[in-house]
């Protein structure tokens, strides 16, 4: 069985590239390591409600239609969002990356908001994660309280939700990635954590059954050291290929 | 109701008033036109013209000058060249197939008046020059200069510029790699907010801008055409801020600024769209609308062609109402592109757009006849031969002189001036330097934009050249840097121009690329000055010179005067774009030591007293006088090469240049980009203020595995290049010293070189 991992470009896409190449990356991995089968990334157009016999969705980063309005607030309306709304709730893993996940929230797939970051700027620099959940069908690769260090981008990137929200994402075990450590920049470090003003340093989280989840930093940009800070993102990736595999064909 | 001024009302009227002067022509231009046409132009004529001949589009003060470009440019400098000056953008070919295109451009008064949307459309127009060739653009890099960095009026210009250029580059995914930001009271009432773009193409999809085959159609794409931008280019990028009443406008509506304002989700689909056309191979040319809209699209596409083209001007679709023939031919509005597509390529050509959701409309075709002829309902407005709008505008003869001044300056010298010369003030020195608005940490400003999307981002800022690449099987990439120190070029043009050069050129090198081709972006002051136009003259002729010396053409540049504040124009500033191109950008050479398990610390290049013009007299004594530092071409080339032959045979584990700032500069950043200390070991036999603070041209400091030093060092040796050993990389220290004058901790570094620029912005 070939693993085929949907990205979906919207006119504003701007990480589907990178998040293919993620894909690509990670397949070349498991191919070097076992006797795994291939994997391959498969391009969705925002205009086509068809997922083309996809296992898995990533909703990467960018500006899906401008997002002038409010980031993901038209995007998740898109005939392709239809079909993968579907998809997900019957388990399909599902990725949303920055403005991908600001389409699952808006979407209903997941809780909360992504709102203005706290300065008012766009802040790009190389950010440390905490991974607080290794058990999603994204993060199986990871180990409990593993800091990893990918790049954040974003100008409205600060997770919000009302109290009892955030208690319960604390208490089910669904924030995913939390921001660490001092932030870094090539390799530097640059003073406070949260770089955007995210309520209780949430970076990521997941829905409860563990299979779709969205984070505002950029795993796809953290796959090589030599464009990257690092190739900690790629354990994403892997990790949903190893629960493609494993899941019965 | 104004009646409509056609062609034959025009010839019925010969005496009609024409508002020629407001719109600034002069009065043997607006002659010369009558001339040309044997009658007086329509209003939609005058605005054509008008436009197409003011200093922005026709270069009119400066085209006396291109002579140099041709007199310095070799066959063997030609034979990289795909497309030169003249074109949206120069081309040149890096091996393996590809062609990269690159050009920077000047969007300096609007970002004055409106910081932000000034900033973001400068990015998009130079992003539309690289489409235009058929390339997919890959990266930015943006040049900026500002007035004084404690100014109030900096606070309001810097920060839109920056959110400007980061909201709209960020938005297309293009990672910016680079640039600069530098601060100079002189630049107060007049930023510079230049912008470089850099595509790449394979060689075969080259598309040259021309209109030819007749019958082919003319389309317009992209956004509708508003009353944003009228009069952007002959207002607002010549002469003067005030006055920008046009009297197009008199039929009481009121006009929209003259900044244009940008959409870049608009711009983002319009790049993805055409470049799905050019894939289909169902375009014959096409041509962006930027300054002078489309009065300049159809007259560069018909100039370039054969010559003919109909367009009827009331098929346009518009986002205002009630908008005049001329006010359609001058809008500005962004994001628009004009394509000749065969007729049978219609249909196809329409369906790509209908894909992106871009509007797209027939507006006209090549004809058989000689002149761009433009219709209203029927009626022709505008008919004239179009080369007579878009190349053979006026060309002046400007005087030009060294102002006498001059010599006054050059006397200035710094020796003068107070130095530092016990350990405590060498030290005090280093903080005060290193915390300095021109030399602080730029990570306030590059933070806010996208340095990562697509994936292909190698080097960017801090570094000294930002590098991507651009073939993922075979590591192939390009690089680029962007340089110009305006202290040096006051002092003197010819020498100064030939210093940013050469600092670009070794920025290039010493990310391990060779440098291929170079760009420009000429800011001066104004050319009615023959002092400036002196500063203009030696500028190109230095540059132009300089670039024969290293064997690397000029393939575009751009030019913008009037860049001055009452009768105080900014620092004269060049500045200088090199591309260089890198086999695998896995050799890239980093930045930041401790790479390696030990590492020793190499000047290339000798140091000699040299501080006129420098960071320090600025800094310290606020002092610019004497001459700048001596340039050495051949010797910038014998450290490309060793530099470049090092990064190939993996002899440099780190490399830096020194410029602004010298070496103490280059060795804190370092140090603190590679969080990692380091023991410098200075020349007992020079003074320790001289070694660290000079800013001798032709030096980088390199780290050099120990194990590969003494190959390193003798081929440096056998070469004929002088390098010192100055230092090692301690990586178990948390400290800088500088041995006999002071150990600085790296905590105390950072704070001083990171804490500038927020101080000042947040």
């Amino acid at each position: 069985m070939t693993a085929k991992v949907g990205v979906i470009t919207f006119p504003g896409t701007l990480d589907d590239v990178d998040a293919a190449r993620a894909v690509r990356y990670a397949a070349r991995d498991l191919l070097a390591g076992s006797s795994h089968e291939a994997c391959e990334a498969v391009s969705l157009w925002h205009g086509d409600a068809d997922l083309a016999g996809v296992d898995a969705v990533v909703v990467p980063g960018g500006f899906s239609y401008g997002d002038y309005l409010r980031a993901g607030a038209i995007a998740r309306f898109a005939p392709v969002m239809g079909e993968v709304i579907e998809a997900a709730r019957k388990g399909m893993p599902v990725l949303g990356i920055c403005n991908g996940f600001q389409v699952l929230c808006e979407a209903g797939l997941l809780p909360g908001a992504l709102v203005r970051n706290h300065k008012l700027h766009f802040v790009c620099r190389d950010q440390w994660l905490r991974v607080e959940n290794t058990s999603t069908a994204w993060t199986t690769r990871y180990e409990h309280g593993a800091e990893i260090l990918i790049p954040v981008k974003n100008g409205e990137g600060a997770y919000m939700a009302d109290e009892p929200t955030l208690d319960a994402l604390e208490n089910e075990d669904r924030v995913v990635f939390r921001y660490v450590g001092e932030t870094c920049s090539q390799g530097r470090t640059m003073g406070a954590a949260n770089p955007n003003g995210s309520r209780r340093d949430i970076a990521g989280i997941t829905d409860p059954t563990g299979r779709i989840v969205g984070l505002m930093p950029h795993p796809e940009h953290a796959i090589d050291a030599l464009t990257g800070p690092s190739d900690d993102g790629l354990g994403m990736f892997l990790s949903a290929l190893d629960a493609l595999q494993g899941a019965p064909a | 109701m104004t009646t409509l001024d056609t062609v034959k009302h025009a010839e019925s009227t010969p005496d009609t008033e024409q508002p020629w002067a407001e719109l600034g022509l002069k009065e043997d231009e607006y002659a010369r036109i009558r001339e040309i046409l044997g009658r007086r132009p329509t209003d939609a004529e005058l605005a054509m013209y008008s436009v197409m001949w003011s200093e922005h589009c026709s270069y009119k003060s400066s085209k006396v000058h291109w002579h140099y470009w041709k007199e310095n440019t070799t066959e063997e400098m030609r034979t990289k060249m795909l497309a030169g000056i003249g074109e949206n953008a120069g081309v040149v070919d890096i091996g393996d197939g590809w062609a990269v295109t690159f050009k920077v451009e000047s969007h300096n008064h609007p970002s004055y008046v409106e910081p932000y949307q000034g900033a973001a459309t400068g990015v998009g127009g130079i992003v539309r020059d690289i489409i235009a060739m058929g390339a997919r653009p890959l990266a930015v890099l943006d040049p900026l200069r500002f007035g004084a960095a404690d100014h109030p009026d900096t606070k309001r210009v810097l920060p839109g510029v920056v959110a400007g250029i980061g909201g709209y580059g960020n938005c297309l995914g293009l990672p910016n790699i680079g640039g600069e930001v530098v601060f100079d009271s002189t630049y107060q009432g007049n930023p510079l907010v230049n912008a470089m773009c850099i595509g790449a193409m394979r060689s075969e999809d080259l598309h040259l801008a021309h209109a030819s085959g007749v019958g082919n159609k003319v389309m317009l794409f992209g956004a509708r055409t508003g009353l944003d931008g009228i009069g952007g280019v002959s207002v607002l990028a010549s002469e003067t801020f005030s006055d920008s009443d046009s009297p197009e406008t008199g039929t009481g509506r009121k006009k929209l600024p003259s900044v244009q304002v940008g959409d870049p989700f608009t711009e983002k689909v319009l790049i993805e769209c055409s470049l799905e056309l050019f894939r289909e191979g169902i375009v014959v040319g096409i041509q962006d609308l930027g300054g002078a809209g489309l009065s300049c699209a159809t007259s560069e596409l018909a100039s370039a062609g054969d010559g003919g083209m109909r367009v009827e001007l009331d098929q346009v679709p518009l986002r205002a109402e009630g908008m005049t023939p001329a006010e359609i031919l001058s809008s500005e509005s962004q994001e628009r592109m004009c394509a000749v597509v065969k007729p049978e390529d219609v249909e196809a050509f329409l369906r790509v757009c209908r894909k992106w959701d871009v509007i797209a409309t027939e507006i006209g075709e090549v004809t058989d006849g000689d002149n761009l002829v433009i219709t209203w309902h029927g009626d022709t407005v505008v008919d004239v031969p179009p080369r007579t709008v878009a190349h053979e505008g006026p060309e002046y003869h400007r005087p030009f002189a060294r102002p006498a001044e001059q010599d006054v300056l050059q006397a200035a010298t710094p020796d003068l001036l107070s130095r530092p010369s016990t350990p405590e003030e060498l030290r005090e020195t280093i903080l005060t330097m290193i915390s300095s608005p021109n030399l602080a940490s730029r990570e306030w400003v590059t933070q806010q934009y996208d340095r990562y999307v697509r994936g292909g981002t190698v080097l960017s800022q801090p570094c000294d050249s930002g590098m991507i690449r651009i073939d993922e099987e075979t590591g192939r990439g390009v690089a680029a840097a962007t340089d110009c120190n305006g202290r040096f070029v006051k002092l003197d043009p010819y020498t100064g121009t030939q210093l940013a050069l050469a600092e670009a050129y070794r920025n290039v090198a010493t990310g391990g690329a060779t440098p291929l081709a170079v760009t420009n972006c000429l800011n001066f002051g104004s050319p009615e000055d023959p002092g400036v136009m002196w500063q203009f003259e030696q500028a190109v002729k230095g540059l132009a010179e300089g670039c024969r010396e290293l064997g690397i053409p000029v393939t575009g540049g751009n030019v913008s005067f009037y860049n001055q504040t009452g009768d105080t124009a900014i620092l004269p500033t060049p500045v200088v774009g090199v591309l260089g191109t890198i086999d695998d950008v896995r050799r890239r050479i980093p930045t930041g030591i401790g790479n390696e398990a030990g590492e020793s610390l190499i000047l290339l290049g000798e140091t000699r007293e040299e501080f006129g013009g420098s960071e320090w007299a600025h800094v310290v004594h606020g002092h610019i006088g004497g001459t700048p530092p001596h340039v050495d071409l051949a010797r910038e080339k014998l450290l490309a090469d060793i530099l470049v032959a090092g990064s190939r045979d993996g002899m440099i584990s780190a490399a830096h240049d020194l410029s602004d700032g010298g070496l103490a500069q280059t060795i804190v950043e370092m140090a603190l980009i590679g969080q990692t200390g380091a023991r410098l070991v200075l020349d007992p036999d020079m003074d320790p203020f001289v070694q660290l603070f000079s800013e001798s041209a032709g030096r980088v400091l390199v780290a050099v595995p120990r194990s590969e030093e003494l190959r390193f060092t003798e081929l440096c040796s056998a070469r004929g290049l002088p390098w010192r050993k100055t230092g090692v990389v301690v990586p178990e220290s948390d400290a800088l010293e500088i041995q006999d004058v002071a150990t600085l901790p790296l905590d105390e570094l950072r704070t001083a070189w990171e804490g500038t620029l927020p101080a000042l912005f947040d």
